[in-house]
């Protein structure tokens, strides 16, 4: 399945220099993004997810965060070479972002109506009859229902499942390429959840929509998405096909977190559990960062850091227990 | 044999809605809490789900008498706690314990975790000599897991998890037969999910206390209970064993949960029963069974007639007019 790909990105690194020293929060993260494909970036808190998805759009948290080297490719040119004002046109238009809790992406003061319309009037000039016609479509399409009334409320009349309902019309008013949903229904209800990802899945199905999404959670990736990477400590360990990944998860850390998710209606005794605590990123080593925690860690795992060899087709993970083709980034 | 330790009997707990400052008129009331039957067993541990502003957490805090019962009782070791004065009220406070969601706000930044974990032993009605206590920490830390010399440190120096040990050590430390764990791994990342949730699992093999688990994650419910409760709208439509809730629900909100429940694999992905709207708020809920206006089974009978609780078989309750046909499916 090789798709054409709508977003490169290359070796990304993004460090933040603060008093206590730098973080490497992403710190060579490559990836492709076909068109019209879910790709999931799963990993614990702290993992990076977050911030390699802020480096696309260029909203690394300034000044201490700064992405100090890669390529992200979109249709053709590099987004980290484009000006703030070549940015400005893009965010919003061409790539968007949902981000965990609606009510902080919503403001309170501004009613839902002129919030929906605000990237249809800065993006596609849109006023009067025209811009109000285009808001009432995208909140039908996220079914908010009487979008007339809706229209002039604001947020705090409004459920959390229907607020980010209202985040998703207006990310979305611009008919974007790609959708960078960060931990999208974390702050959800499990029916709530269940409707917003169906939403979701369906207007990508009718826009070809390109999407990321960023989450902990792996009952999300098995459900949404095409393909998954897996990332630890600021690098990608892990990613294949989603069936793949599940079938066979080959990086320690993957199956490890496999194993700890309780599985519904089996009462068994012990779960699984990985010892010890993610690694603090300003002291890496040369090593694997999952070396101390790892099972099966040998004397080369905590000298060099393995590179990345593709064992299947689409399959490549970065473990020193796996021999296949070197892959060059 | 089992032997009952917390009965539950048509609670209640309605909070007044007023209008006006001066003449605080009642106009309504918020009906969290409304009429809601379970026991806890000895040695067990009982799940309550539901979904956000279903009454659980309210449930939990009538139980450690945070709040005032409106309606109904609650029986512990065979006594009506409401009725409980003075030392009596003292020591039962010792006997029923908590653990919340959030370990970061639950401790105290200025003690330290020798103190905290002191401080219910020190206040008890016969507390015990310092060297006694100094025993009893030392005996606590290991039981949950960590290291002798923790107790000198303060909570800021912990991770997350290891704050919700400190937790689980408080509450463990004026010896309970009960503790309601609000939440417990809501919070944390899921590689100390499986610790923290292995850890409750030893204590209470190695104990023998009983867990009020309240959570709205089916599968760390299924996984961690004997028991498990489906709250909707203040009151419970349905009680079943772990498994056989998992195997044969009945009542069509339970079979929805289970439904919207994210798969953990993408072979496994469930028929899902999108239910539609959102959960209406507590204040003037809807007529006879709460559920009808989303239910795909409701009927005339389910908007004037509010359904029995009744036992279907093997301690398996349900809230439902249409059992025989639901069963069926």
């Amino acid at each position: 399945m090789k798709m054409k790909p709508i977003l490169e990105v290359k070796n990304l690194r993004t460090y933040f220099y603060t008093r206590r020293g730098v973080v490497k929060a992403v710190d060579g993260v490559s990836y492709e993004l076909g068109e019209g494909e879910t790709l999931g970036l799963v990993g614990e808190s702290g993992c990076g997810k977050s911030i390699s998805c802020f480096s696309i759009i260029r909203l690394v948290p300034a000044p201490a965060g700064v992405i100090v080297g890669g390529e992200i490719l979109f249709g053709g040119s590099d987004l980290l070479l484009k000006s703030e004002e070549e940015m400005d046109r893009i965010r919003g238009a061409e790539i968007s972002m949902i981000l965990q809790d609606p009510m902080t992406s919503l403001n309170p003061l501004f009613t839902i109506g002129d919030q929906v319309a605000e990237p249809l009037q800065i993006h596609q000039k849109l006023k009067g009859e025209g811009l109000r016609e285009k808001v009432r479509e995208m909140l039908n399409l996220v079914r908010i229902p009487s979008p007339e009334v809706r229209m002039k409320e604001y947020p705090h009349q409004m459920s959390g499942g229907m607020r980010q309902r209202i985040v998703g019309g207006m990310v979305l008013a611009c008919r974007p390429k790609i959708l960078i949903a960060d931990e999208p229904t974390t702050s959800l209800d499990v029916t709530i959840q269940a409707q917003f990802l169906r939403l979701l899945k369906e207007i990508q199905h009718t826009s070809n929509l390109s999407m990321i999404i960023v989450t902990h959670d792996f009952g999300i990736v098995a459900k949404a998405c095409d393909r998954v990477a897996v990332m630890y400590a600021g690098k990608i360990v892990e990613m294949a096909g989603t069936v793949e990944l599940f079938d066979n998860p080959e990086h320690p850390y993957t199956a490890a977190l496999m194993k700890s998710l309780p599985k519904a209606g089996m009462r068994q005794n012990r779960l699984y559990a990985i010892e010890g605590q993610p690694p603090d990123l300003r002291t890496l080593d040369s090593g694997c960062s999952f070396a101390p925690r790892c099972p099966r860690a040998m004397e080369i795992c905590r000298k060099e850091y393995p590179p990345r060899v593709e064992i299947n087709d689409g399959h490549t993970l970065s473990c020193w227990l796996r021999k296949g083709e070197v892959l060059n980034d | 044999m089992t032997e009952e330790l917390l009965a539950v009997r048509d609670l209640k707990k309605h909070f007044p809605v007023t209008k006006g400052i001066i003449f605080m008129k009642e106009i309504g009331a918020i009906k969290a809490v409304d009429g809601v039957n379970f026991t806890v067993n000895r040695g067990e541990t009982f799940g309550l789900v539901g979904e956000s502003g279903c009454g659980k957490t309210t449930t939990a805090k009538l139980i450690l008498l945070m709040e005032r019962i409106t309606g109904g009782t609650i029986h512990y070791k065979g006594r009506d706690i409401s009725l409980l004065r003075g030392s009596e009220l003292k020591s039962h406070r010792g006997s029923v314990q908590a653990v919340f969601q959030d370990p970061f706000s639950s401790l105290s930044p200025r003690m330290r975790v020798k103190d905290i974990i002191a401080e219910p032993i020190v206040v008890s009605v016969n507390a015990p000599s310092k060297t006694a206590v100094k025993e009893k920490i030392a005996e606590l830390l290991q039981l949950v897991g960590l290291r002798k010399d923790a107790g000198d440190l303060y909570p800021h120096e912990f991770s997350g998890g290891q704050r919700q040990r400190i937790a689980i050590a408080r509450a463990l430390a004026p010896d309970p037969d009960l503790i309601v764990l609000d939440e417990p791994v809501s919070g944390l990342d899921v590689s100390i999910r499986a610790q923290i949730m292995n850890l409750l699992r030893d204590i209470q093999d190695r104990l023998g206390i009983s867990y009020l688990l309240i959570a709205h994650d089916l599968p760390v419910v299924q996984h961690m209970s004997t028991w498990v409760g489906v709250m909707y709208l203040g009151t419970l439509v349905e009680i079943a064993g772990s498994e056989e809730l998992n195997e044969n629900p009945v009542h069509p909100y339970t079979k929805a949960l289970l439904s919207a429940a994210l798969p953990h694999h993408p072979a496994h992905i469930r028929e899902e029963i999108i239910l539609p709207g959102e959960v209406p708020t507590p204040f003037n809920p809807p007529e006879a069974c709460k559920f009808h206006p989303r239910c795909f089974r409701a009927r005339d009978i389910c908007s004037s007639v509010p359904p029995l609780f009744r036992d279907i078989g093997g301690g398996h309750f349900v809230a439902c007019h249409f059992i025989d046909d639901l069963r069926k499916i």
